[in-house]
């Protein structure tokens, strides 16, 4: 276990991924760098069809340092789990000395969606993989489309602020707690603004003896329209406004990290991105009692 | 034969038999009719502790395949297996590994496509996947299965070829047969398929490597034409793994096809897979009589075996192909493979498709009797081109 606690001054200058065609701002690029700064070279990387394998595999010119997948869209765990299947079959039978260290990194919807299943299952069968899911809450690939993980309220391509219907009806699909209800051995919630609590969180990822969940909130500017230097501010102001939340799940039980007293006012975030620009009082109101009640949740984990 | 010991096993443990024999790292499978005996088997070994693998218990076929490239790309030496419906549910991932160049071998039992619903065998599932840059090796019975798995392996992981192998076995018909099969010693299958480790374009620690990358219209078609031309280059591999695998093990199938009778024939049967068995009886008894007929078993379809198949009916009036399968809309895939076959080595006989057995319909020698029958008045009551039905119980 690693007793020093990570931040800025003690983490590696060494890079494990540089040279991909990101947008200005990505949070998501952003997370996979620092998680590889924790993680190191020894991981096997796996990621689907999303924005971080187009913009990192494009032959010639390969982004990531380490060894890295692109999976079938469906099948991040799956992947992630045979890549730790063959390596510590490898190290059980001494062709190799290291224990297997696989690392998964997948979008909102390559989790919540189209991977969900791959996922359960791998969760299920106990393999020790790390995944993470880089939650910037819409097909942004494909260009800002709709997902299980886009808020209420939020307008995308294919949810668009409509004569009759303003945005995204639905609420986020709870992927942390559908994890932890499998009893995964770790699981945590993050966000781009704590950074030090998601590098650490990275660190006890690899720590856990069994499977291990990281859901990280990952701003877009492109799909969420504000500036690419707000980035971090937009993370950051989510979690004060209680819209998101930093917790874990560990040893069967939840832990909230960062509790408030009171929250940020909710309309500056909302007004700084372009995708909320439509929302009228009342819709900013039912976010608001949506928060609301899953905090009366939160607020019961210690 | 003392590096042998006889045994009786249906074909679905005959393949487990032969996949425990080549020491796979890594087993992802889901069970599936007619397949589910097979993994049932590989399961037991490892439970009894007399298989030392990784068994992955994956949630469906997709994730089964998937756990398989994940594994194979970091140089492990993968199985797994499937059936219809599950070989279609995983249909995305067979481009996916054999692009990538990724020498997993998966057993297929043959069998009908829904809807109607149907567990029996045939053939259609099998050509859902002729595109998919696979190797498609078809047997005939429980010995040829145990045989193949160990070739496969040794066709799959040749540098030459690394491409992925579908290995393909009537269900039921021969799924859950049982026949006397020779297995191996551990050792004879030890010397001849040593154990496999990452090659080149495979992720390794000391040189990392970014796989299943994307390639732009610069680059993609090369890729692709690279792909299909050590495909079709694989099949001297899959004939000399074949006479390797004679003299080491004393059992040979005849290379890429097998001609039966066929030399003289002035009538040719082609066969895929177990009907196989049923035709040579067929031919025997039409030999008897004094009737010049004779079979091509292919035993391979992908790459397909062009010239072979020319060089083996380039003597016969008239062709017969055999098939469980039917691509809607036009005929059996198989017949539009093995005329395209002919027309370009210039062999110009008449062909004639049959097509039966479909959803486990039984294929009796009675059948064959009047496909014989039909080929050898072909000229009088045939035409080329329209597509023949054994044993249908309406006017189609």
């Amino acid at each position: 276990m690693s007793q020093v606690k990570l931040n800025a001054r003690n983490i590696t200058t060494d890079e494990f991924f540089y040279g991909h065609k990101a947008c200005g701002g990505c949070g998501e690029s952003l997370a996979l760098r620092l998680a590889l700064k924790i993680l190191g070279e020894d991981a096997y990387l796996s990621l689907p069809a999303g924005c971080m394998s187009a913009v990192s595999f494009i032959y010639p010119n390969m982004a990531f340092k380490n060894n890295a997948i692109i999976t079938p869209f469906a099948a991040t765990a799956a992947v992630a789990t045979g890549i730790e299947a063959g390596l510590r079959a490898k190290y059980l039978s001494g062709k190799r000395d290291k224990a297997p260290l696989s690392v998964a990194f997948a979008g909102d919807g390559g989790t919540a969606d189209i991977g969900i299943q791959a996922l359960s299952g791998a969760i299920d069968r106990g393999e020790k993989f790390i995944y993470i899911c880089t939650d910037n809450e819409a097909y942004m690939n494909t260009g800002i489309q709709k997902s299980g993980l886009t808020p209420f309220g939020a307008a995308t391509t294919t949810t668009p602020s409509g004569k009759v219907i303003r945005g995204t009806l639905t609420e986020k699909k709870n992927m942390f707690e559908i994890v932890a209800a499998h009893g995964i051995s770790y699981a945590a919630t993050a966000s781009m603004g704590y950074l030090e609590d998601f590098m650490n969180k990275v660190q006890k990822a690899k720590d856990a003896p069994g499977p291990a969940y990281i859901h990280v909130f990952a701003p877009c500017p492109t799909g969420w329209g504000h500036e690419s230097d707000e980035t971090i501010d937009v993370a950051k102001e989510v979690v004060d406004t209680g819209l998101w939340y930093l917790a874990e799940f560990e040893n069967g039980q939840f832990k909230l990290n960062k509790s408030f007293e009171q929250f940020a006012p909710i309309t500056p975030y909302l007004k700084r991105q372009s995708r909320f620009k439509h929302l009228l009082e009342e819709d900013v109101a039912a976010i608001e009692a949506a928060r609301d009640l899953k905090w009366e949740t939160l607020r019961t984990w210690k | 034969m003392s590096n042998h010991q006889t045994t009786f096993l249906n074909g679905n443990e005959a393949i487990a038999y032969g996949a425990k024999l080549c020491r796979p790292e890594v087993i992802a499978a889901y069970p599936i009719t007619p397949q589910t005996k097979a993994v049932e088997k590989l399961s037991q070994f490892v439970q009894d502790g007399e298989l030392d693998t990784v068994y992955m218990h994956v949630e469906s076929e997709h994730s089964a395949l998937s756990a398989c490239i994940g594994a194979s790309a970091v140089g492990a030496r993968t199985f797994t297996a499937t059936s219809s419906q599950g070989l279609l549910y995983m249909l995305e991932c067979l481009p996916y590994a054999a692009g990538a160049r990724l020498p997993i071998v998966m057993m297929n039992a043959n069998r009908a496509v829904a809807t109607p619903w149907n567990i029996y065998g045939d053939q259609m599932d099998a050509f859902y996947a002729l595109n998919s840059g696979w190797i498609q090796i078809f047997v005939e019975s429980g010995q040829e299965a145990l045989d193949m798995v160990i070739q496969s392996y040794k066709i799959a992981e040749d540098p030459r070829v690394m491409a992925p192998v579908m290995l393909n076995i009537d269900g039921f018909v021969m799924t859950h047969t049982y026949e006397s099969v020779q297995l191996p010693n551990q050792d004879l299958v030890d010397g001849f398929l040593p154990s496999f480790n990452p090659v080149a374009h495979m992720m390794q620690d000391d040189q990392p490597m970014s796989m299943c990358i994307s390639a732009g219209n610069h680059h993609n078609q090369e890729f692709k034409v690279r792909q299909h031309l050590d495909l079709e280059a694989s099949m001297a591999v899959i004939e000399s793994v074949g006479q390797e695998f004679a003299d080491a093990f004393g059992r040979s199938y005849g290379g890429v096809l097998e001609s039966y009778r066929a030399e003289d024939a002035e009538i040719i049967l082609i066969t895929l897979g177990s009907v196989t068995g049923t035709a040579r009886c067929v031919v025997d008894q039409l030999r008897d009589s004094g009737k010049r007929v004779g079979l091509v078993k292919l035993r391979v379809i992908r790459p397909f075996p062009t010239a072979q198949l020319a060089s083996a009916v380039k003597g016969a009036r008239v062709v017969g192909v055999f098939e469980k399968d039917l691509s809607f809309g036009y005929e059996g895939s198989l017949y539009t493979n093995v005329n395209s076959a002919l027309m370009q080595q210039g062999v110009f006989i008449k062909s004639i498709n049959f097509v039966g057995g479909l959803g486990g319909r039984d294929v009796s020698q009675a059948d064959l009797f009047e496909v014989f029958e039909k080929l050898e008045n072909a000229d009088a009551t045939l035409a080329a081109g329209a597509v023949h039905y054994t044993q249908m119980r309406c006017e189609p």
